[in-house]
C-alpha cells in the first residue's frame, strides 16, 4: 500500500480473504496455505488488485477465488502459461501461480520445465500431496511407487519425480520447499518468493486429509533444512537429492536476469510500417 | 470487403509461368524477382510457390501469375514452363498444367524433358542454362533464367535492375555487375524465341503492395491494436508469427515464443485477462491442441483472436499446401456449447480487413474469434491493390472503478458485460472455466448455467456484424455459394462467363461462418432457385454447414474437392456449365 501507517491501517490477511468459502475438506493442508499467502501479501503490502493468483484444477487450484486478489481460474495443467502471458504483458502487476503436483507436474510438466527455463518474474506455488486429490485418490508423479490405489493397485512401481531437482536442472531461480503446517517459515518462503526476481518455485508439502491421512505424520517428519540457502545449483541439487524429502526451507537462490521481452524501440506509426510492402 | 479496391478492367489477360529446378538452383528466386519486376511495371501477380517435402535442396517450383488486373488465383495453365534441371520434376507435373500452345525451355545438359512433360505436346525450346551462366564471372542459372524470361515478356530493363538492385544491395556492386550481366546474357540467348509481351497494367490505378496473405493478417492484427502474441512455429502459419515479432517491436508491445500450442493459447488467455489484445497463429495440428483453452476463454469471457493457416489434413497431413478441412474443428471443434466466432477472408487483401475486424469483433464480445485462411492465401505472394484503410479497432469494455459490488458476468442488454482490468481497485474477481454466477463464483446451478449460456449466446447473437457477413456478387437466379480462397478462382470464373454472356449466377462468399445469419442469407438469396457450393475439402465441410444453418433452396449440388490441388477458373467454368444445363 502506497499510504503510510499513519494515514491508513496496516493490511491484514483477512483483507485478502474474498467472502467464498472453500470447498475444502476439514483438514486439508490447503486451507494453512491459503492463510500463508494472505499473510504473506499483507507483510508486503500488496495491493490487492495489483496482485494476480492464477492457477489450472485440482483442490488446491480453487485458491484463487478465495481470494480477494485478481484471479484466473483455468484449465488443468495450464496455470503456468496463462500467468507468463499475463506477466508479460502487464509486467506492473504481481503475478502468483499456484496449483496441485498432478496439475504442475503431470498434465502441466512441459510448462513447469520451461518456467524454469524462461525465468518470468512470477512466483509458482505447488501444493504438493502425492495425490490427485479433486479425482479421488490417483497416484500423481510425486507419489511414491508402492502406495496403493485402486486405479493403480498394488503402486504405480514408477519412481516419484524430484520437483525441485527438475527445477533446478531447468533454470528456476528461487526454490524452496515448505510445510503447510509451518505458518511463519512457509509465509516467510512466500515473501522472499515474491521479492526475489525472476521464477520462483515453492513446493509446499499440503497434506490431503482423505485421501492420504497417512500424511498426517508429516507434521513429525518435517524439519528445518540443516544449512541455509545456497547460490550454488548443483550444491542445492546435492542436497535436494540426498535428503529424505522433509528438509524445508528456502534452498536455492539464483541471480539469472529474470525474462525481458519488447526490444525498446520509439514505437512507430502504423502506416509507416505498412511502406515496406509498397511496390 | 474488398470489392470496390479490385481494378476493374473489362479485358482481363494474364500470363502464367513455372520455374522448376532443384532446391539451390534459385527457382524461387527467379519467380520472386519477375513478379516483382512486373509489379514496377504497373501489373498486378501472384507467385505461388510449391517444394518437395525437403527442407532444403528438394525440388522447387515458383508459378508466377501476372497480368493486368487483380489476380486472386492460380490460372488454367502455364505459358510458359523453365527448367533449369528435371530434378524430381514428375512430383510438381500436377500443379503445372501445360498446353499444346505451351512453350517449355530446358537445358539439354540436365537430360531428355520427362515423359510426363512432354505429353502436353508443348513447344520446346532447348538454351543451355548452365553453360551461359558459367560464361559469366560468377553468372548463376536462375539470373540467365530471369533474362531468357525478362525477353519474352518485354520486362523493361529498369524495372529488372531495380529489383536486382534491392535484392542484392547488401551483396556488394560486383554482385549486382554480375547479375546484370548474367540476366542479359539470358536475354541475348532468348531474343530469337518469340514474345509473351506482358499484359501491362494500369499504374495510374494507385499504390500497389506486395504481400502475402500471412503478412496481410498480421498487419490487419497489428492495425486493430494486437499488442501481444504467443508463437510457436507451424507450416504455413510462421510467417504470421514473424511478421509480428518485428511488428510487435516497433508499435511496444510483445511476443513470447512458447514451449508448445498448449502454452501459447493459454498465455493469449493471460494476456488478454491483463487487458492487451491477444492473438496467435497456427494450422490444424496446433488448433487441435488448443481447443480445450479455447473453451476456456468462451467460458471465461477473454477475447482473443486464434489466426487458423489451414493446410492438408487430417494429421500432419500436407503441411506445405491448402485445404479448406478445418471449418469443422472451428465451428464444431470445442466441448460443450460454447458460443464462438469464425470468419474467414477470401482473398490476400481481404487477410488485412478481415483479421483487422476480428480484432475487433473478439474484443467488442469478449469472445474468441477463428481467423480462417489457407496455405494458398497465406503464403502466396501478390501483387494488389494497397487496401483501404478500414477502422476497426480493439475496443473492449471495461469498467472503471466499480461502486458497489463489482459482477464480472453481470446480465446485461447486450450480453457483453464490463470487464474489471487487473489493476482496477475493485474490480478484483476471478475468470473461471467452471460455470459461475454473475459474480463468477463457481456454481452448479441450472439456473446459472442457464443465465450464462444465453448471455454467451445473446453477446453473438445480437451483434451487428454489418454487411461484412459475406460478398454477394452479381444477380441472378442461380448462385455459387462459396468461402475462403476458393472465392478467387469462382470470381474469376464468373467474370469470364459474364463476358460470354452468361449473367445469370450471383456469387456468395461466406466471410462470417459462425454464428450462422439467417435472415441477411435469406435476403441475399431472393430469386435464387438453384445453387452450387463449392469448397476445398473432401466431405463437403461447407455444404454440411450450410444445410445445418440456412434455408437452401431445394435444387443445391456440392462441388468438392480435397486439396492441395487449388481449383482453377476454367475446372469452374466447366463445373458451371455442366450444372447450368443439368
Ligand atoms: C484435461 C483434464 N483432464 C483431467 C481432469 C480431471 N482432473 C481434475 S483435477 C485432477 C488432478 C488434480 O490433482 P492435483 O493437481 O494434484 O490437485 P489436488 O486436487 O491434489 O490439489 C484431474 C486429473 C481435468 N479437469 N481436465
Ligand atoms: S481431497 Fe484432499 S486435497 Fe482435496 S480438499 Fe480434500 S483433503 Fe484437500
Ligand atoms: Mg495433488
Amino acid at each position: 500500500m502506497s499510504m503510510t501507517a499513519e494515514t491508513v491501517n496496516k493490511p491484514t490477511p483477512a483483507d485478502y480473504r474474498s467472502g467464498i468459502k472453500p470447498i475444502w475438506c476439514p483438514g486439508c493442508g490447503d486451507y494453512s496455505v491459503l492463510l500463508e499467502i494472505t499473510k504473506a501479501l499483507a507483510t508486503l503490502e500488496l495491493r490487492s488488485e495489483e496482485v494476480a493468483i492464477i492457477s489450472g484444477i485440482g483442490c488446491s487450484s480453487r485458491i484463487p477465488a478465495y481470494s480477494s486478489c485478481y484471479g484466473f481460474h483455468g484449465v488443468h495443467g495450464r496455470a503456468l502459461p496463462v500467468a507468463t502471458g499475463l506477466k508479460v504483458a502487464r509486467p506492473d502487476l504481481t503475478v502468483i501461480a499456484t496449483g496441485g503436483d498432478g496439475d504442475g507436474f503431470s498434465i502441466g510438466g512441459n510448462h513447469f520445465l520451461h518456467a524454469c527455463r524462461r525465468n518470468v518474474n512470477i512466483t509458482y506455488i505447488v501444493m504438493d500431496n502425492q495425490v490427485y486429490g479433486m479425482t479421488k485418490g490417483q497416484a500423481s508423479p510425486t507419489t511414491d511407487p508402492d502406495w496403493d490405489s485402486v486405479l493403480t493397485p498394488g503402486g504405480t512401481g514408477i519412481r516419484a519425480f524430484q520437483p525441485l531437482v527438475i527445477a533446478l536442472a531447468s533454470g528456476a531461480n528461487f526454490v524452496a520447499r515448505g510445510f503447510a503446517g509451518d505458518p511463519a517459515g512457509t509465509t516467510n518462503m512466500i515473501i522472499e518468493g515474491i521479492r526475489h526476481p525472476g521464477f520462483s518455485f515453492i513446493q509446499i508439502l499440503s497434506p490431503c486429509a482423505t485421501f492420504r491421512p497417512d500424511q498426517r505424520e508429516w507434521r513429525n517428519m518435517v524439519r528445518e533444512a540443516p544449512v541455509p540457502f545456497t547460490n550454488d545449483p548443483s550444491r542445492a541439487a546435492n542436497r535436494i537429492m540426498t535428503d529424505d524429502g522433509f528438509n524445508i526451507g528456502i534452498l536455492y537462490r539464483g541471480d539469472r536476469p529474470p525474462y525481458e521481452t519488447g526490444r525498446k524501440g520509439t514505437p512507430r506509426d502504423i502506416d509507416t510500417i505498412a511502406e515496406e510492402f509498397s511496390v | 470487403m474488398n470489392r470496390n479496391q479490385r481494378s476493374a478492367k473489362a479485358d482481363q489477360q494474364s500470363l502464367s509461368i513455372a520455374v522448376v529446378g532443384s532446391g539451390g538452383a534459385g527457382a524461387i528466386t527467379t519467380g520472386t524477382l519477375l513478379l516483382e519486376a512486373a509489379a514496377k511495371q504497373g501489373c498486378y501477380g501472384i507467385l505461388t510457390r510449391t517444394v518437395g517435402p525437403q527442407i532444403r535442396g528438394g525440388e522447387a517450383a515458383a508459378l508466377v501469375r501476372v497480368g493486368n488486373a487483380a489476380i486472386d488465383c492460380v490460372g488454367d495453365g502455364f505459358d510458359i514452363l523453365l527448367a533449369m534441371d528435371w530434378n524430381n520434376v514428375d512430383r510438381l507435373v500436377a500443379e503445372i498444367p501445360l498446353r499444346a500452345d505451351s512453350l517449355i525451355i530446358a537445358d539439354p545438359e540436365q537430360g531428355k524433358v520427362p515423359e510426363a512433360i512432354l505429353t502436353s505436346g508443348a513447344r520446346i525450346c532447348e538454351l543451355p542454362i548452365g553453360e551461359l551462366a558459367k560464361s559469366v564471372s560468377k553468372g548463376r542459372p536462375n539470373m540467365i533464367s530471369l533474362g531468357i524470361l525478362a525477353e519474352l515478356l518485354d520486362l523493361q530493363s529498369s524495372a529488372v535492375n531495380a529489383v536486382l538492385e534491392k535484392q542484392l544491395s547488401k551483396k556488394g556492386e560486383a554482385a549486382l555487375q554480375s547479375s546484370m550481366e548474367t540476366v542479359q546474357a539470358g536475354r541475348d540467348a532468348a531474343s530469337g524465341l518469340g514474345k509473351y509481351p506482358l499484359p501491362v497494367g494500369d499504374a495510374a490505378g494507385g499504390k500497389r503492395w506486395l504481400i502475402t496473405g500471412n503478412h496481410a493478417s498480421a498487419y490487419g492484427a497489428l492495425r486493430a491494436g494486437i499488442r501481444f502474441v504467443a508463437a510457436y512455429p507451424i507450416t504455413p502459419a510462421t510467417e504470421v508469427l514473424e511478421w509480428l515479432s518485428s511488428g510487435l517491436a516497433k508499435t511496444g508491445g510483445r511476443l513470447v515464443q512458447a514451449e508448445d500450442e498448449l502454452a501459447s493459447i493459454n498465455m493469449v488467455i493471460g494476456a488478454s485477462f491483463g487487458g492487451i489484445p491477444s492473438l496467435t497463429a497456427t494450422s490444424g495440428p496446433g488448433l487441435s491442441l488448443m481447443i480445450e483453452s479455447l473453451g476456456l476463454a468462451v467460458a471465461s469471457e477473454i477475447p482473443l483472436v486464434v489466426i487458423d493457416v489451414m493446410r492438408v489434413g487430417p494429421s500432419t497431413g500436407i503441411a506445405t499446401k491448402a485445404e479448406q478441412s478445418d471449418l469443422n474443428i472451428a465451428v464444431y471443434g470445442f466441448h460443450g456449447d460454447a458460443p464462438h466466432l469464425v470468419v474467414a477472408p477470401n482473398s490476400v487483401a481481404d487477410c488485412v480487413s478481415t483479421t483487422q475486424w476480428a480484432v475487433h469483433l473478439a474484443e467488442a464480445m469478449q469472445v474468441p474469434i477463428i481467423v480462417l485462411t489457407d496455405q494458398y492465401l497465406g503464403q502466396t505472394k501478390s501483387i494488389i491493390d494497397r487496401p483501404s484503410k478500414v477502422d476497426y479497432k480493439a475496443e473492449r469494455l471495461t469498467t472503471g472503478i466499480p461502486t458497489g459490488g463489482y459482477a464480472r458476468y453481470a446480465i446485461t442488454d447486450s450480453g457483453v458485460s464490463p470487464m474489471a482490468i487487473p489493476g482496477t481497485p475493485g474490480g478484483q474477481y476471478t475468470a473461471d472455466g467452471l460455470e459461475h454466477s454473475v459474480k463468477g463464483t463457481p456454481s452448479t446451478k441450472a439456473e446459472d448455467h442457464e443465465q450464462q449460456m444465453n448471455k454467451r449466446q445473446q453477446k453473438i447473437s445480437n451483434f451487428n456484424y454489418g454487411d461484412h457477413w459475406a460478398d454477394v456478387e452479381g444477380t441472378g437466379s442461380l448462385a455459387v455459394l462459396t468461402w475462403g480462397s476458393t472465392t478467387g478462382a469462382i470470381r474469376e470464373a464468373l467474370r469470364k462467363l459474364k463476358q460470354a454472356g452468361v449473367d445469370d449466377i450471383r456469387l456468395l462468399s461466406l466471410r462470417l461462418i459462425t454464428p450462422a445469419q439467417p435472415e441477411k442469407f435469406t435476403a441475399a438469396m431472393t430469386g435464387v432457385e438453384r445453387v452450387l457450393i463449392v469448397e476445398q475439402n473432401h466431405s463437403a465441410q461447407l455444404w454440411h454447414f450450410l444445410r445445418a444453418h440456412y434455408e437452401l433452396p431445394k435444387d443445391a449440388e456440392v462441388y468438392n474437392r480435397a486439396g492441395p490441388l487449388l481449383f482453377r477458373p476454367g475446372e469452374i467454368i466447366e463445373k458451371i456449365k455442366q450444372w447450368r444445363s443439368a
